[in-house]
This record gives structure tokens, sequence and C-alpha cells, in this order.
């Protein structure tokens, strides 16, 4: 019975609301969704949200392993402060993040940088709310290691760069991607904390979920709109699918490496 | 009792390895404190001293304003509302989980986390396509008599979704670690299940789901995309304190009021963190006992 009752709320709330974005999509079949993705607009902005995602995911991997690393082996005073500073993007709701941004690289910057209607301005939003993610799977990771290893590589004489790469670096690569993926998939939905800084300038700051937002609110042609932005959400869905098996796969290569 | 003296854990500070170069190690620490100094300190603190800089006055005037009272009374009933679903259905499919086995189950695993890689606009969008005036149910719903979209009900289902993970993610890892031994020996002694459950399972994941509960009200306090698109976004009847703070900055240009209702929200995340470390602190205490 547990299982019908939940099974029925993931339907109601999840499931169901999904398949009709799907079934949105392909109200007109294959072609009315092609035409709707292929779009100029809907095509540029993708792409921007790809590559985006992309170029996040890629700095978190080296950032937040660097973070993460001074968490797990340094020892300094006000580590505190820098442990719960990590998390706060993850706590702050995403307009406040916005907002937040916007104080630092807005109009009335102290410091004189303007990335309002940026894509730079994008990308740091995104790396600010991605933070967490890479730095929280791989600082576990590297507690765990053991360090006696790493120790006999250096007194065999490795280099500390040898020592990383041959002994550190293969058991934490599968966090560090997890984590990576985490961000990507968080980056390609990403709206509350862009909206203020993009500035939403079609074909240079508009991402996915702008185009499907300013979809909504189209008033002329509601019917044509809908379909059309269910159809970019329909990308948007099957990307954290992909990232979803991904995850899925890299945890099962682990379990069965442990 | 003297105190054990604590033994001198040499590693902590290894003469040899990657860490042993005195530069490599200071090198490290300042790229990752200004790295995320810049990234997140700055502009965090810099929201706080903005947000005073008009004076202490204005900030109260901000927060007490009738409106902003209003958006901070429907954030806390939606978020209440919320994280009470998410922890009943949190713990339900978290047992389900781990102490079953039924077809399907890695699909269900699978679909618990895509929510949170959902964006919240398309979160808002599917919602509206079922429980929209023209959506699958939206007929029925009304011929019920009941409004969904752009009234409280939206918010409530908007939030859910995309906190939904966050409950059985926290609980899971706790659960499989536990195992269910001493469920076993109750039964065997005649205890039903709602008393395993109540006197057993439940005690042993209570730091758990606190940490959870934790981690789901900050997110279903700070929801903003998905509220956006299902709310109607309507002034003193479905707006809540994050599209309020948009409406005030973007809208009617009162950014010293944005910022008021901003400062709040940021205090309620700090706050948030501080209390999820602590319990994630007693929780490693006690499976460490």
């Amino acid at each position: 019975m547990g299982l019908g009752v939940a099974v029925l709320w993931m339907s109601l709330i999840v499931l169901i609301p999904l398949a009709a974005v799907v079934g949105k999509a392909f109200g007109e079949g294959w072609s009315g969704f092609w035409d709707a993705i292929s779009a100029r607009e809907a095509r540029t902005a993708l792409t921007l949200t790809a590559l985006l995602a992309l170029g996040v995911a890629l700095v978190n991997a080296v950032m937040g392993t660097v973070v993460a690393w001074v968490l797990a082996r340094d020892r300094f005073r006000g580590k505190w402060l820098l442990e719960l500073v990590i998390d706060i993007p993850f706590a702050l709701p995403t307009i406040v993040a916005g907002l937040v941004m916007l104080t630092l690289y807005g109009k009335n910057s102290p410091v004189g940088i303007h990335l309002v209607g940026t894509r730079i301005g994008l990308f740091v939003a995104l790396m600010f709310v991605t933070l967490p993610f890479t730095v929280r799977t791989v600082q576990p990771v590297l507690l765990d290691l053991d360090r006696d290893v790493e120790q006999a590589a250096a007194s065999l004489g490795a280099s500390p760069l040898t020592t990383f790469r041959r002994i550190i670096l293969p058991p934490i690569v599968p966090a560090v991607v997890s984590g990576s993926a985490l961000s990507f998939a968080r980056a390609l939905g990403e709206y509350g904390s862009l909206v203020l800084i993009s500035s939403n300038i079609p074909y240079k700051t508009q991402i996915a979920s702008s185009i499907i937002y300013g979809k909504l609110q189209d008033a002329q042609d509601p019917v044509n709109a809908v379909r059309a932005a269910s159809a970019i959400a329909v990308v948007l869905l099957v990307a954290s699918l992909v990232v979803l098996v991904v995850l899925d796969v890299v945890q099962r290569v682990v379990a069965r490496r442990a | 009792m003297p105190k054990p003296t604590r033994p001198r854990e040499e590693f902590q500070t290894p003469a040899v390895g990657v860490v042993g170069s005195r530069t490599t190690r200071t090198a490290l620490r300042a790229v990752a404190l200004l790295y995320v100094g810049i990234l997140v300190l700055v502009p965090v603190l810099l929201v706080v001293w903005r947000t005073f800089k008009p004076g202490l006055g204005s900030f109260f005037d901000a927060i007490t304003d009738p409106l902003a009272v209003h958006a901070f009374r429907l954030t806390g009933e939606v978020a209440g509302i919320s994280v009470v679903l998410d922890t009943v259905f949190g713990i339900g499919v978290a047992l389900l989980l781990v102490r079953y086995r039924f077809p399907g189950k890695r699909l269900l695993s699978a679909f618990i986390d895509l929510p949170v890689s959902v964006s919240p606009i398309v979160v808002g969008l599917a919602l509206v396509l079922v429980y929209g005036s023209s959506g699958w149910f939206g007929g029925t719903l009304d011929r019920a008599g009941l409004q969904v979209i752009n009234a409280t009900p939206s918010l409530v289902i908007a939030t859910v979704f995309v906190s939904l993970p966050l409950v059985v993610r926290a609980v899971v890892p706790v659960l499989e670690q536990a195992g269910n031994e001493q469920e076993q020996a109750a039964a065997s002694l005649g205890a039903r299940a709602w008393t395993q459950l109540w006197r057993i399972t439940l005690p042993t994941i209570r730091e758990a789901v606190t940490y959870g509960v934790v981690l789901s009200l900050a997110r279903c306090l700070g929801e903003y995309g998905a509220v956006l698109v299902v709310s109607g976004n309507i002034e003193g009847r479905t707006e809540t304190a994050t599209l309020r703070i948009d409406n005030l900055y973007e809208a009617d240009l009162q950014t010293d009021a944005a910022y008021a209702i901003t400062f709040v929200l940021v205090l309620v995340a700090v706050v948030a963190i501080l209390v999820a470390a602590y319990v994630r602190r007693r929780q490693e205490a006690s499976s460490a006992a």
C-alpha cells in the first residue's frame, strides 16, 4: 500500500505534469517540435545555456577540487568560516543570489565591474550557485583516503605531482565527475539567479529558461507559444535525464570497485 | 579520571607527500580562500551593508509594510505545509527504497532525483499544463470549485516538487547503515508495525530527518522560478517573499525595500546552514558512538 501511495504522489506531482510537457511539445508531431527548437531564438539560447553549463562544470571540476582539498587536508584558523560560506549559495533563494551578484557587479558596483547584460555575468552567477556541488562531493572522499599510500609513494621518490596523479586522483575522479555533473545540470536549468543580471537580451544573454518563461507570457498566440515553450523544456528535461543516468553509472562503477 | 592526552597525529602535518611542501599548501589555501571570498563572501557582506545603508528605520519600515508581511506569512505557510508533506513522503519513500524489493525500484530512485535537476521554469510550465484552467485536470478542478493555478495550492505543489528528494536523500543512507535487526527483534517480541516504526525506526533516523527537514525548509522558503510561473504573481495574494523581492526591484524600483526582504532571507539561509551543520555533527557523533 505504501508503494501505491508513493507512486500516486510522485505521479500527481512529478510524472503526470512532466508527461504533459512532453505531450504538449509533440502536439503537432515531430516537425512541430523540430521547428520550435530550431528557431533561431531557441537555438541560440539552448547553445548558450549548454556552453555555460559545460564551462561551469569544467571550472568547478578544478576549483571545487582545490577547495575540497583545502577543507579536507589543511588546518588553519577560521576554517569554520570557509565551511559556512561554502554552503551559502546552496541555502540562498535563487533570486536573492541574483540580487547578491547584482550588488557587486551591477550598475552601482562599488568596484566598478559591470557585468549586467553580459555572458560573463551569467557565468559568474552560475559559478556562485554551483560552488557547493563539487566541493561537497569531493571533500568526503578526500577525508576517507588512506594517507599511508601517499607517504609511501613519496618516500619511494615520487614527486608531488606524480603522487597526486597516480595516488590521489584516481579514487577522487568519480566524485569530481559527479559533482561536475550536478553543477552542469543545475546550470542548465538555472533561472532565478540569472534573471536580474542577464537583462534577457535576445541572442546575447537570453538563456533557455528565460525563453520558456517569455513564451508563457505571450498573450498574442498563447497556444503556439506554450507548445514552443514545451518543446524547449523537453530538450532541458532530456539533458537532465542524461545527467542522472551518467550519475547512476558513475555510482555503480564506484560501488563495483569498492 | 584524567583526560587522555591526544596522541600526536603526525599525519596531520605530513613531512612528505603532496602537501609536504609548505609553499604548495600555502598556495592552495590562498587560492581557495580568495576564490570563495571573492565569489561568495564579499558579495554577501556587500548585501548586508547595502541593506542597512539607508538606516535601521527604513529597514524596519520595509519589512513591516503590510504587503511584505503578507508575503512573509504566505511564504511561511506554503513552506510549512510543503515541509510536512515532504517529511511524511520522504520517510515513506526512504523506507520503501531501503527495506523493500519491488519491480521498478531503480526507476523510482532515479525519478526521485529528477526534480533537483529540472529547471524551475519547466516545473512551473508542467504544473500549469496539468492543473491550469485549460490543463488536463483543469476542467474537473474548476467544476469542483477548486482553483489551483494562480492560488495557494499551486504554490504548495510547486514547492513540494522542487524539494521532493531532500528528505529522502538524507534518510536513505542512515537507514541503510542501521539495518533492520532491531525491528526484527521487536517484531519477534510482539511489537506491531506502528510500534516498531514509532519506537525504533523513527528514533534511529531522527537526526537524518531533522537534517533533511532543515534543507527542505531552506529550499521551500526560497523557491522562485516555479512559484513565479504558477502563482500568477498577484500582489497581496500569491506574492511570496522571493517574488516580492523581484517585483520591488524590477517593477517598483524600490531597491531599499527589496534589499530589506533579501537580508531577511539571507539571515534565514545562514541560520539554516548553522542548524544543518549542528545536526550533522550530532548525527556523526551518534553514529560513531
